[in-house]
């Protein structure tokens, strides 16, 4: 199989929650070869502003369709809400690594925020597939933005508590295992900073294995501009290329800073 | 219809190279194009040691462009020619290998570990680096610092000696002089524009060394006067880089006096745009029975009477 980059077709482009949208496209290529925790890198408009690709999380696939789940933020996202199907998009992938949920462990822990829900419903899917249990704690801003679409055994937590827990996704983790004894867990954990930070604390404390989804800012998405470090906890280089060494990386070896996205 | 170019020694297949920095060493683009329809690949600048590269946040994306403060992160000489070279070596493709340094003696010592390697046709000298024993005064910005580091350089190599410069000075025209004077075979033009971006929700600057190097499209007009002047300055072939996306913008290029190009920030929308630029630029002459390309470097026509603008001296 080769890597794709192509003006592929959208059929579909929706409003699935407040401000939150999940598109999806055509390709039996791209459909065969993803993987959950995979990224791709998209030109949001044909235009030259914005200049750089966008990268996006695969949430699913769908027979030979793919679908991605933004939240609208600036030009990018903006531009993209404005795909209609029969549009074509640019989209260049696969890239970067998988989860580990072919690791040994016994349940998987899954820990969403905000949008950073998009990986999961994939992975929901394979873990299913192979018979692993799985629980999953989705925090949002409120009931209107949360995206339960393709999650499992679900708790939610809201940050004015207008669904589930009250506060944040990570203190309703702690909440949840004060009560209930999970056996052999693995945490995959994708969101905003402060709450990989959280989730990173959180499994050290409790010695968890934990797998983190992380952002950066990327001009490439292939490994050709630098632009996309991560300062590794230890070893020779100071930093991996979340792109291309990622973004998927056990929480032991990278070091969260105050600089990455809020 | 001939697309071929001979640079110094160097036999270029056609007239598009990539840029240092936006292609990393070949081999991560590969799978995105077809690198032998490349004139040549011009690598990440190579130090002596590896650098690790400044903290992030390292792009910032601004209107039709990006800044970047990479901190010329790079495996270092030894990896280079341990894990990188080969690659390249057997790439159907010229190999430009950029050097970066911090002393003039660390250039020399770059380049002289390079001669002894088979695979490489010729040097890009990247002197937008900061000079240690000027308190970190960049090189490129000094014409004294830029004349002896080619002098240095032209003397211990017979490959395609190219100096890339820096648009970050008032009048880059004599730096081109300096490098023609000193033997260089080349000069590329331009490296990055110091820029800023600004957050205005934490108030802080977006990028970790508050100033970055803008490139892409919002450069291309800088460029392209750049290198008009540099035209108007010396009679050694300009390779032209800035902005260049499309292959209408590398024929602006060339009427504006470059030999040969270079494709940037276009290959992170578009690993494959150096390819699809060079095929745009020979069906355009093609259609315009261009018999050799080299017909519209410097083709620029300017009304008669109508006098170079007030920066350009005369050759
Ligand atoms: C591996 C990876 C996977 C991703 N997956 C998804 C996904 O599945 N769904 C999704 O919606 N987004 C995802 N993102 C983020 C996405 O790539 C864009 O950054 C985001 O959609 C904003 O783009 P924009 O053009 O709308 O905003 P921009 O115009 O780029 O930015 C607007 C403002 O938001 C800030 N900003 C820029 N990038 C980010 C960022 N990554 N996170 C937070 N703030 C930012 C900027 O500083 C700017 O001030 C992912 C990022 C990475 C690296
Ligand atoms: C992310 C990035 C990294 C770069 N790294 C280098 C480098 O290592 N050495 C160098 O000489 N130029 C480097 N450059 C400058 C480019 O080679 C080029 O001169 C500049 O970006 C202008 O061209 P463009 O607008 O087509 O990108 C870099 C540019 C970018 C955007
Ligand atoms: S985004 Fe360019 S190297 Fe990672």
């Amino acid at each position: 199989m080769a890597v794709i980059n192509a003006d592929l077709r959208v059929t579909a482009n929706e409003l699935i929650a407040e401000e939150t949208w999940a598109l999806r496209f055509q390709s039996p290529e791209l459909a065969a070869q993803l993987r959950p925790g995979q990224f791709l890198n998209i030109l949001t408009s044909d235009q030259i502003d914005p200049l750089l690709r966008r990268p996006y999380s695969i949430s699913n696939v769908i027979g030979d369709e793919c679908e991605i789940m933004y939240s609208l933020v600036g030009k990018g996202t903006h531009a993209l809400a404005r795909k209609r199907p029969g549009d074509t998009l640019g989209v260049l992938g696969p890239l970067g690594n998988t989860f580990g949920y072919e690791k040994p462990f016994g349940t998987a822990i899954i820990v969403a925020g905000g949008i950073g829900v998009a990986p999961f419903p994939f992975l929901t899917r394979e873990l299913q597939q192979r018979e692993i249990p799985l629980i999953t704690f989705l925090g949002a801003r409120n009931a209107a933005r949360v995206v339960a679409r393709g999650l499992a055994n679900l708790h939610v937590a809201t940050d004015d508590g207008s669904e589930g827990y009250h506060g944040t996704v990570i203190a309703a983790l702690d909440a949840y295992l004060a009560m209930h004894s999970i056996a052999a867990p693995m945490i995959f954990a994708c969101g905003p900073n402060p709450m990989l930070k959280a989730a990173q604390q959180f499994a050290r404390e409790r010695g968890i294995a934990c797998e983190l989804s992380l952002e950066s800012e990327m001009a490439c998405g292939i490994g050709i501009c630098q632009g996309c470090p991560v300062e590794r906890h230890q070893g020779e280089r100071k930093y991996a290329l979340v792109c291309t060494e990622g973004p998927c990386f056990d929480s032991n070896d990278i070091l969260l800073h105050e600089h990455h996205h809020a | 219809m001939n697309t071929t170019y001979t640079l110094g020694t160097m036999h270029l297949k056609n007239r598009v190279l990539v840029a240092s920095g936006t292609f990393g060493y070949g081999n991560e683009a590969a799978p995105f194009t077809d690198l032998s329809r490349l004139g040549g690949i011009v690598t990440k600048s190579v130090s002596w040691l590896p650098r690790q590269g400044n903290a992030p946040t390292r792009i910032a994306e601004t209107s039709s462009g990006m800044l970047n403060s990479i901190g010329l992160a790079n495996v270092g000489i030894d990896a280079f020619i341990s894990d990188k070279l080969p690659f390249l070596r057997e790439l159907d493709t010229s190999i430009i290998v950029n050097i970066a340094a911090s002393s003039i003696d660390e250039y020399v010592e770059v380049m002289e570990r390079l001669e002894v390697e088979s695979g490489i046709q010729g040097y890009e000298i990247n002197v937008s680096c900061p000079n240690v024993k000027e308190g970190g005064l960049n090189f490129g910005t000094r014409c004294d610092m830029t004349e002896s580091i080619t002098r240095e350089l032209r003397k211990r190599t017979k490959r395609t000696l190219i100096i890339k410069l820096t648009p970050n000075v008032t009048h880059i025209g004599d730096f081109a002089r300096a490098c023609e004077a000193e033997g260089a075979d080349a000069v590329s033009l331009i490296n990055t524009l110091v820029g800023m971006a600004v957050n205005i929700h934490t108030r802080r600057p977006v990028l970790s060394t508050i100033t970055g190097g803008l490139s892409g499209p919002a450069i291309k007009p800088v460029a392209l006067a750049k290198v008009f002047e540099v035209y108007k300055a010396v009679s050694i072939p300009i390779i032209g880089i800035g902005g260049i996306t499309t292959w209408q913008d590398a024929i602006e290029f060339l009427l504006v006096g470059a030999s040969a190009i270079q494709v940037g920030t276009a290959s992170f929308r578009d690993p494959d745009a150096g390819v699809k630029i060079a095929a745009g630029m020979e069906a355009y002459c093609q259609a315009q029975g261009v018999e050799d390309i080299q017909e519209l470097v410097g083709g620029l026509q300017i009304a008669a009477g109508v006098a170079a603008p007030g920066f350009v001296k005369a050759r």
